[in-house]
């Protein structure tokens, strides 16, 4: 309580020193919260759009597909269960049909997956409704914006696929591109084109048929598993694009630490320095009956208080900073779509109570270590020569 | 004089190591000072005084013989408790003040009373009655820099005398007074010493300081040369000697 009471005296006695000092520290505060709330609120953007678009509240994959495999893809296909089927007449599950194939833009060949997806579904989050405007005698056909870019097709263009039937024989059509949807989520969009779900069973001969299942997102009762249909959960479906943002954000752990390092440095440089222009204090402090435990202490508690001032004054312009940026967003640069994870054009940035209240414990332990350390000189300093200022 | 023993110095020796050897500061210093002396070391720059007020507060020790100070050899206590013997027993001034610079008057002199952990209203009273001793209720507020170097070391002077030590260590505490004040602050202790019987031990080589000593222990290359008692003079009605 004393050390407290001393250690408030004589950082606010310092004045404008203590200010700019705890100005610094809080503008490092800020920054490494908005830099991480920037982050999280990527990684938050990009799941809930993986899950609005694609993955749903979890999903069934047949035994035999696996999305990284496109060879084992023309395999990985089967009749529904009863329990399955019960759910996408409910309408709370739709299906889906994957195959591998190829289309022909302007006489050039790349390779695709075509999907298969009822144009009524209200389960993920993409206009499959546009593939009812049926044509009896053509395929229509949906894409995403990045895909119509890499094939050069335009709505109303015909473009020829060619895919194998189950019996493995090739087989040609043109379709028709109805639709171009606008997505942040790559992988419903690049090398992907989504057709009706029957025409597509009709293409391979595989009627009744589906490679997987998506559930709605406020699904309860997820059914069992069986021999040929297997639960995939979303920690299961978003275990690599997690990985992937953890690599990906390594680059911004590096602010993160850059920022506390330069804080930080502060603090010490200021704890060295204090401590070297106030032996003559510490002196007076030891001959006056405090015992040196008692010095470190307040030394210690003085730089750490610094932390919590920064805090304070943080919050002060920081909650109101923060505030605005969440609300607004951040306009992302284009070139972001480099990036290799899907991200819309505006980017929110997320302050969970766990970033908030991780960065400030971390700071604080880091500023009161950073505190510490210098004043392990005093512990070596005799009163004697302390009082004449004579530290080396 | 009859009063208890304080202090006994017994084949005291502290020698500084410079470079390859080694160089003695104190030689074979014996000496017993008792409660309520107002007593001096006087003796040219680099004598030794402020080595031996140095060990008898406990802040250094001697690299022979014994102190004991207050029943206590000093060689003995550890930090902690040669720190207390300082809280509990000490009263230090310095030629330099050394007050706390951020703190008010008022915290100044409270603060060894803070270490003591005195209750607030209590040390409110003290601290106020220390600085009716020196004169300066009307500058609780101010900060050392605002004020004079009278006025800084008469603060010092109410800083070590607030928790009424039994002794109090005085090192050239006149050194940086002009010689009106210095004639004030002397008078001051004095009259601490008369009414309170404070003992005082100062390190001085100012002849002011000199003129009010009840007992002059002369120091020369750290060995006492000199012992003797003054009688006792009013000084508080003598003239200015300077
Ligand atoms: N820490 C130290 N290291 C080395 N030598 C020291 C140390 N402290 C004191 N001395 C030496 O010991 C001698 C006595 O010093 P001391 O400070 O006691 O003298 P003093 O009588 O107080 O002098 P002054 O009147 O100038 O204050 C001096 O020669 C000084 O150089
Ligand atoms: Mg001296």
């Amino acid at each position: 309580m004393l050390t407290f009471k001393l250690a408030y005296r004589n950082i606010i006695g310092a004045g404008l020193r203590t200010w700019l000092n705890v100005f610094v520290l809080s503008i490092a505060f800020v920054a490494i919260i908005w830099t991480q709330g920037l982050i999280e609120g990527m990684n938050k953007q990009v799941m809930d759009a993986m899950i609005d678009m694609e993955l749903g509240g979890g999903q069934f994959w047949h035994q035999s597909y696996d999305r990284y495999d496109p060879l084992s893809i023309e395999d990985a296909h089967g009749s529904l269960s009863d329990g399955l089927t019960t759910l996408i007449e409910k309408g709370r599950a739709t299906p889906v049909l994957i195959t591998s194939g190829a289309v022909f833009p302007e006489g050039r060949v790349q390779t695709i997956l075509l999907k298969g997806i009822d144009p009524k579904q209200k389960i993920i989050n993409i206009p499959s409704e546009v593939l009812q405007i049926h044509d009896s005698d053509i395929i229509p056909a949906l894409i995403g914006g990045r895909m119509a870019k890499e094939t050069r097709l335009a709505v109303g263009d015909d473009v020829t696929v060619r895919w194998r039937d189950v019996h493995g024989t090739f087989d040609a059509t043109d379709i028709r591109i109805v639709g171009i949807m606008n997505t942040s989520v790559q992988s419903v969009d690049v090398g992907q084109i989504w057709v009706p779900l029957a025409s597509l069973q009709n293409m391979i001969q595989a009627f009744d048929e589906a490679t997987l299942i998506v559930l709605e997102k406020q699904i309860k009762a997820i059914p069992p598993d069986d021999a040929v249909w297997i639960s995939r959960d979303l920690d299961y479906l978003l275990k690599d694009l997690k990985e992937l943002i953890r690599t990906k954000s390594v680059g911004s752990s590096i602010i993160y630490l850059l920022l506390l390092f330069m804080a930080l440095l502060a603090i010490f440089d200021t704890q060295v320095l204090a401590i070297f222009r106030r032996q003559k204090e510490i002196g007076t402090l030891m001959a006056l009956g405090m015992p040196r435990r008692k010095v470190i202490g307040l030394f210690t508690l003085e730089g750490a208080l610094h932390g919590i001032m920064a805090l304070l004054v943080g919050a002060v312009y920081g909650i109101p900073l923060l505030r605005l940026s969440a609300a607004r967003g951040l306009s992302m640069p284009e070139t972001m779509d480099n990036f290799g994870i899907a991200l819309s054009d505006t980017l929110y940035p997320s302050y969970g109570a766990g970033l908030v209240m991780g960065t400030t414990l971390l700071v604080l332990i880091a500023v009161t270590i950073v505190s510490f350390v210098p004043t392990r000189k005093i512990s070596k300093l005799k009163p004697t020569d302390a009082l004449r200022g004579k530290l080396s | 004089m009859k009063n208890e023993i304080l202090i006994t110095t017994a084949h005291l020796v502290k020698k500084f190591p410079i470079g390859g050897h080694f160089f003695t500061a104190l030689n074979d210093v014996n000496l017993t000072i008792r409660a309520g002396e107002f007593t001096g070391l006087v003796g040219p720059s680099g004598s030794g005084k402020t080595t031996l007020l140095n060990i008898i507060g406990a802040l250094d020790n001697p690299t022979e013989g014994v102190a004991v100070v207050m029943g206590q050899d000093t060689k003995t206590l550890n930090h902690k408790q040669a720190a207390r013997l300082r809280s509990e027993c000490l009263g230090f001034i310095f030629q330099t003040y050394n007050l706390l610079p951020v703190y008010t008057v008022f915290e100044n002199v409270e603060f060894p009373l803070l270490l003591l952990g005195i209750a607030s209203s209590d040390r409110k009273k003290s601290v106020m009655k220390a600085l009716e001793w020196v004169g300066l209720t009307d500058k609780v507020s101010s900060r050392p820099s605002q004020l004079s170097g009278g006025e800084c070391q008469r603060v010092s002077i109410a800083r070590a005398m607030v928790k009424r030590p039994k002794l109090v260590l005085a090192d050239e505490p006149t050194a940086n007074l002009d010689a009106a004040n210095s004639h004030n602050v002397l008078k001051m202790m004095l009259q601490l010493n008369r009414e309170m019987g404070t003992t005082f031990i100062f390190a001085s080589h100012d002849e002011k300081v000199i003129g009010y000593l009840r007992r002059k222990i002369g120091l020369t290359d750290g060995k006492v040369v000199e012992d003797k008692i003054i009688s006792t003079q009013n000084h508080e009605e003598s003239e200015t000697p300077c």
